[in-house]
């Protein structure tokens, strides 16, 4: 057996935004096997869970991590409201779905950014990067915020959206998808794109079903799954089919992002034309949260779980996140065998790594 | 054959006609939104001192003391949620659309009602009146 050598990637690696350790044994340049070290930045969100009152973990649960913050909010709150048997207005379901939307097409944007620059074309980050930016404003136009939106509260949202700011929205939203169009142009035609991505990274459908893939890694391989069909908030009235890719390589796990990010971009204009009339928040004070119960959503990375447990007091007994960065870890350690170790940053890239998430 | 430079030059050429996509910061400065979470604002004139902002507070960055009449607020521990202002009954509070100036250290922003500034020592601004200061805002360290 010829000998092979460890190589250590990360924590701190140019293409990592957020530190994940792997440590790669190499025969020559070809990964033999990868093996990954994660617990870098834990923080111990989980635990505060005991120490706020239910209500206030909201503000927690938003904080779990920068670019998914919103659909962290609504995943928690979503989870509260079925342990306190309340039903949220529709006008509040319909803003959630287009907010969650909104941070979708960010999160997608910033990391079609990332992974130009991880192939070497920086023009073509900053190109993307400019167009996200115009999606922060209509996040700062309509929450109040750019980061953390701040917006989801149990039984509800805070704050309405008038309907002239609305209109506005939808107007801005398809002139930045025509904009967009023309950068996700260069994604599918270039060269370079291709000669980085077609043919590396492959999971197979069998291997990603086996493995647990969840999101656009497990999209990507052929498996038509995707939590948002389960109908929570409002996409069960919106049309929409989940993105599906056949090849299972790097360039597929591409194309369903960019593809995605189209569908976002019309279910957002959806939201717009049919968003009802109506209340913005049920109240819930005075209620307590009884039981046990695990709920599920679409994030931009994949589906995320979030498992609560109350025992009619104030404060929760447990709140548990299994988020998709993961589940995505032991797919990403099965494609990492036999690639080339120039591969190996975009194939990283390519699951959409949040670590902060994944440490909470 | 790559057909991507059709789109690149396309790009390129909207990108050279166009102005920047970037500010000219500090010079050109982007006005807020309306709604933007700011910081906030607080008037102690109609305050009663009833504390529901200081209860409501996730991250307890509001002390509000009856006996005292004094507010205070650490804006390090703010975030911007608006439970206080969507609470307070006399509409105290506000939340403004501007950002606050970074702080180069961490102080608690503390007002008194019925605040009267100190007399002035003798010898010293003979003959000019004082200015009141409105509003009266002093730093209490270690009070967060």
């Amino acid at each position: 057996m010829a000998e092979t050598t460890i190589v250590p990637f990360g924590p701190q690696h140019p293409v990592l935004p957020e530190p994940i350790h792997l440590d790669l044994e190499l025969d020559d340049e070809r990964v033999v096997q990868a093996l990954p070290s994660v617990g870098y930045v834990h923080r111990g969100l989980e635990l505060l869970a005991e120490r706020y009152e239910y209500v206030d973990m909201a503000h927690v649960a938003e904080r779990i991590c920068g670019i998914c913050s919103f659909i962290h909010g609504q995943g928690y709150c979503q989870a509260v409201e079925q342990l306190l048997g309340v039903e949220v207005s529709p006008r509040a379901a319909y803003l959630r779905t287009m907010w969650a939307e909104i941070s979708r097409i960010q999160s997608h944007l910033l990391w079609l950014g990332l992974s130009a620059d991880a192939f070497g074309f920086e023009s073509l980050f900053q190109h993307t990067w400019r167009i996200r930016e115009q999606m922060m404003d209509i996040i700062e136009e309509t929450t109040g915020g750019r980061v953390i939106f701040g917006v989801c509260k149990v039984g509800g949202v805070r704050r309405d959206v008038d309907d002239e700011t609305l209109a506005r929205v939808g107007r801005r939203v398809r002139e930045i998808e025509a904009e967009y169009n023309g950068i996700a142009d260069i994604f599918r035609r270039d060269h370079t794109v291709k000669q980085r991505t077609v043919g590396v990274g492959v999971l197979s459908p069998a291997d990603a079903h086996l493995l647990g893939a969840v999101g656009p890694v497990m999209r990507a391989s052929g498996i038509r799954r995707d939590t948002r069909m389960l109908g929570y908030a409002a996409y069960g009235e919106l049309d929409w089919d989940p993105i599906v890719e056949e090849s299972g390589d790097c360039y597929a796990r591409c194309e369903v992002r960019l593809r995605e990010l189209n569908q976002s971009f019309d279910l957002i204009a959806q939201c717009v034309e049919r968003m009802p009339e109506g209340p913005i928040e049920v109240s819930v004070k005075g209620k307590r949260p009884q039981g046990e119960l695990m709920v599920r959503l679409e994030q931009p990375r994949g589906e995320v779980c979030y498992c609560l447990k109350a025992n009619g007091k104030k404060f929760l007994e447990r709140f548990r996140v299994r988020t998709p960065t993961f589940a995505n870890i032991a797919p990403l350690v099965h494609m990492l065998k036999g690639s080339e170790l120039a591969d190996v940053p975009v194939i990283v890239l390519t699951i959409d790594p949040c670590v902060s998430c994944n440490e909470r | 054959m790559s057909w991507s430079w059709l789109s690149i030059a396309s790009l390129v050429t909207r990108s050279a006609i166009h102005k920047p996509a970037t500010r000219l910061y500090p010079l050109e400065r982007r006005a807020p939104y309306a709604h933007t979470r700011g910081h906030i604002e607080f008037r102690i004139d109609d305050c009663n001192f009833c504390t529901i902002c200081a209860h409501r507070c996730p991250t307890r960055a509001i002390v509000a003391n009856k006996e005292d009449k004094t507010w205070a607020i650490d804006h390090t521990l703010c975030i911007l949620c608006g439970n206080c202002v969507d609470d307070c009954r006399e509409g105290c509070i506000t939340l403004s659309n501007l950002p606050r100036a970074p702080m180069d250290h961490k102080d608690v922003f503390s007002i008194r009602q019925d605040y009267a500034a100190p007399p002035p020592l003798k010898g010293e601004g003979a003959g000019t009146p004082v200015e009141p200061p409105i509003p009266p805002a002093q730093s209490v360290p270690g009070t967060a």
